[in-house]
């Protein structure tokens, strides 16, 4: 376990020492989220009804955004072929790069959107709902994203490749979150969303640390 | 199944097989064609336009099912490190997308008739565009790298992750839809399909499965003889 935390670790540590990734994310997340008021108009009735829509979109491209780089320095420094012969298994090191990149992109998205949805107009009774479903929702992003920025190393084009092929599986994520905040927001409960999310987020959890330790170990051979 | 592991075995099986497949989707794409266009009735409601439905249906039928052949061939391949099977989901990607891609424009060109738009964003119509996107994800990824092995295996694990993640966003999106869709534009089933519609549907469908082997053959055989042709003139890698 002290191997698993010494590399969750390392690549905070890296996140946040190198360049700041994690202000990069937020920060496009921000903008994106406040064109859209120039975009749609400034009515609060029209903005209030697409804010829940317009933030996860928004969240979901800001966390694609860092993907590329979740293996890809790893990979071209040569570190990644020291990791594989650590004694923790792939798949928990996977696990432990996907938690560390959660930490420096999904966590302040989700610390954020309780700001950027006050800009929106969005109700503010969904508020404990939307950072719920935040807080659900992007570890998922990063675990299904871990896959295809494995599969994807070394790849030409690598950064439209991986947007081609995470944004389908990304729906499902999307349209919870959305439903989970819009249902609290309308005055409904957000339960059956969330627990559905959370059920993303079980499944994720358990599946996507293999398919990415493979697809690693393809990109290792 | 070992026995057609060795393309040349397959080389020669597919060199008989491949006609006769040709020669039964001419077939029965020729009679269900007949049939769906001048023996078929018009519908009561939709009159003429119901006869999209004799290649939409098919298409549809077919991205399903080549997606499901593409992630059974990628896993045969990726286990038993069966070489015909990564060749067969390969070239069997495209097709699929092909087949995914009429099911979407012919249903566009029925919607603007029946329903009087070119879109909806009804659940079936998004899960099939979703479809879509998977097929080009798993070509792309396959085109994606220098090293054609690796391109291999990459989309192979992607075609398994996306059989995985195929009922989650079906179920995902059925909800979405129910959420969002105030009223129905249409009807979904309707009247159970009578038989004088169903027959040409049937014939049209066994055609399509045809022609589908046959290209998949032609694909295959094609690309086996690139490889040995590259393996001729560069020596083998």
């Amino acid at each position: 376990m002290s191997e698993f935390a010494a590399l969750v670790r390392r690549d905070l540590n890296l996140a946040f020492r190198q360049g700041g990734d994690w202000a990069n994310v937020a920060a496009f997340f921000a903008l994106a989220v406040i064109l859209f008021p120039f975009g749609v108009g400034p009515e609060p009735e029209l903005l209030s009804r697409i804010s829940a829509g317009v933030l996860w979109v928004a969240a979901l491209l800001a966390a694609l955004l860092s993907l590329e780089r979740l293996f890809q320095s790893d990979w071209e420094d040569g570190s990644l072929e020291a990791l594989v012969l650590m004694p923790l298994p792939l798949e928990l090191q996977v696990l432990a790069k996907c938690l560390a990149h959660w930490l420096a992109t999904g966590l302040p998205l989700t610390l954020i959107a309780p700001l950027l949805a006050l800009v929106l107009h969005f109700d503010t009774a969904g508020m404990g709902a939307l950072v719920l479903a935040m807080l659900l929702g992007t570890p998922v992003l990063s675990l299904i994203g871990s896959v295809g920025a494995a599969l994807t190393l070394g790849a030409r084009r690598g950064g439209v490749l991986l947007s081609l092929l995470m944004l389908p599986l990304y729906i499902p994520v999307l349209i919870f979150g959305v439903a989970a905040s819009e249902a609290a927001a309308m005055g409904f409960t957000p339960r059956p969303h969330l627990l559905l999310l959370a059920a993303l987020l079980a499944g994720s959890l358990a599946l996507a640390p293999w398919a990415a330790a493979s697809a690693l170990r393809q990109a290792m051979e | 199944m070992p026995r057609f592991a060795n393309p040349s075995q397959f080389m020669k099986l597919s060199s008989y097989l491949m006609p006769v497949c040709g020669v039964a989707a001419a077939g029965f794409i020729g009679v269900g064609l007949y049939l769906a266009l001048f023996v078929a009735p018009p519908d009561y409601q939709q009159g003429e336009a119901v006869r999209i439905m004799y290649v939409h249906v098919p298409s549809a039928w077919m991205a399903s099912l080549v997606y499901a052949l593409v992630a059974t061939g990628s896993a045969v391949g990726l286990i038993w490190r069966h070489p015909l099977a990564h060749i067969a989901a390969e070239q069997a990607a495209p097709l699929g997308a092909g087949f995914t891609l009429i099911c979407l424009v012919s249903g566009s060109l029925w919607g603007e008739p029946m329903w009087g738009t070119w879109w909806v964003w009804d659940a079936r119509l998004t899960s099939v565009l979703v479809l879509f996107f998977l097929y080009l994800g798993f070509i792309a990824l396959d085109n994606a790298f220098d090293d054609q092995e690796r391109g291999t295996r990459a989309a192979a694990i992607l075609a398994i992750v996306g059989v995985v993640n195929l009922p989650i966003i079906k179920f995902s999106v059925d909800w979405w839809n129910t959420l969002h869709q105030k009223a129905s534009v249409f009807r979904m089933g309707g009247p159970t399909i009578a038989p004088s519609l169903l027959w040409p549907l049937l014939v049209m469908a066994v055609g399509f499965l045809f022609f589908f082997s046959a290209l998949l053959m032609l694909r295959m055989r094609s690309a086996l003889m690139h490889a040995r042709l590259r393996a001729l003139t560069f020596g083998n890698p």
